[in-house]
């Protein structure tokens, strides 16, 4: 039956060539842990691929419950984590996923480094990385104020002192975040925007042109 | 090792495998994530609390007009929700509770205010009536009679539940 339907669309658009590129693409020896262990750590670029797939998709239930307003944000969150079906278990792979993706993102970058696959001519994909890295961190920044807690207003707190401390434009780019003169019904509101629609757009973005510059480029050889 | 022994090949074998581990966590995945979205189809109704309306010594058989406020939970909102009921005694004696929310189009009825059809519901919006007892009369639009209100006497006091819609006729 599946081989039927697929069959059919196959016979029209030509799709097994487009999945055929991917799975025919070789694993080179000296990243495959298979032949050496020590190869694992090629894994964690993907693994952090694998988080994000994981955030995004528990990110997207969560909306199903959440609002972003400072009179309900603390109750939907309590209401889903307490009250809805395997809610704590959706929440908590969202809440963990987010730290885990940091971590990985982490050792990615060390494995980049020490194995100097920046280098010539790989250097645009290195700076496409910091870019993702600093998206990545702007969304861990602004998903930990949306449980609308006292941990989360207090660390947003000392975050946009953080960034009002910048040289000469601090005071703006607070106000910016801040969207008013105190960490109230206006940031919140902004803060989930920004986690919800504008970072992850512009993490999609950049992950999909970090995937096409690493398949143009090969991954770097052997050490 | 060769394929004429073994009815799978090495390649259906990496497949199967690839397949069962990916579905598999794809299961672990999306399971909890489905489940947590369809949770309010799952949820038990749970039946509504009985609130005390009137006492039953004061319903007459002229239909009174009551209001009385039910609460109501609706996920990490609670609320007191407003409820309108025409309480009177039928004929035989038996007390009737009447949902005032036309069954044409959900505007508010009311008794006899109405000149031209006196003793009856009248509807506002498209000049819907009903009976004394809710039932629509023909040739008006509604298509079926008002709802009844679930109702329990307790001490002398009328307790009204959730409304009841009755069938079209």
């Amino acid at each position: 039956m599946l081989q039927k339907v697929y069959d059919y669309i196959d016979e029209r658009l030509d799709i097994t060539p487009l999945w055929r590129d991917l799975a025919d693409h070789e694993v080179p020896e000296h990243v495959n842990p298979a032949y050496h262990f020590s190869a694992f750590v090629y894994c964690f670029g993907g693994l952090t691929f694998f988080t994000i797939v994981i955030q995004i998709l528990s990110g997207m239930f969560l909306t199903m419950y959440y609002v972003p307003d400072i009179n309900n944000a603390w109750d939907s969150v309590y209401y889903l984590q307490n009250q809805v079906a395997y809610g704590q278990i959706v929440r908590g792979m969202h809440h963990w996923g987010a730290s885990i993706t940091i971590v990985m993102v982490f050792l990615h970058t060390l494995r980049v480094f020490f194995t100097g696959a920046y280098k010539k001519p790989r250097e645009l994909n290195w700076i496409v990385g910091v870019l993702l890295f600093f998206v990545i961190l702007g969304l861990g920044f602004t998903g930990y104020l949306l449980p609308w807690d006292m941990k989360a207003l207090f660390a947003t707190k000392v975050g946009l002192q953080i960034a009002e401390s910048f040289p000469f434009i601090g005071d703006w780019i607070k106000l910016l975040l801040q969207g008013s003169d105190i960490v109230g019904a206006q940031t919140l509101a902004r803060f989930f925007a920004i986690h919800v629609f504008f970072l992850p757009a512009l993490l999609m973005g950049l992950m999909a042109a970090h995937f096409l510059m690493i398949r143009r480029q090969g991954i770097s050889g052997p050490l | 090792m060769s394929n004429k022994e073994h009815d799978v090949t090495r390649r259906q074998f990496l497949n199967y495998t690839l397949m069962g581990v990916g579905g598999f966590m794809a299961a672990g995945l999306l399971t909890p994530m489905v489940r947590f979205a369809i949770d309010p189809l799952l949820r038990e109704e749970k039946g509504g609390k009985m609130v005390d309306v009137m006492a039953v010594k004061d319903i007459t058989t002229e239909p009174q007009r009551k209001t009385f406020s039910i609460d109501k939970v609706d996920g990490w909102h609670k609320f007191k929700e407003q409820k309108i009921a025409y309480i009177f005694k039928k004929d035989n004696g038996e007390i009737m509770a009447l949902s005032p929310v036309c069954t044409h189009l959900g505007c508010t009825v009311s008794w006899n205010d109405d000149p031209a059809h006196p003793n009856q519901f009248h509807c506002p919006c498209h000049g819907g009536r009903y009976t004394k007892d809710g039932i629509n009369i023909p040739g008006t639009p509604p298509p079926a009679p008002l709802s009844v209100y679930e109702m329990k006497v307790k001490d002398g006091r009328l307790y009204l539940g959730a409304e009841k819609p009755r069938g079209g006729a």
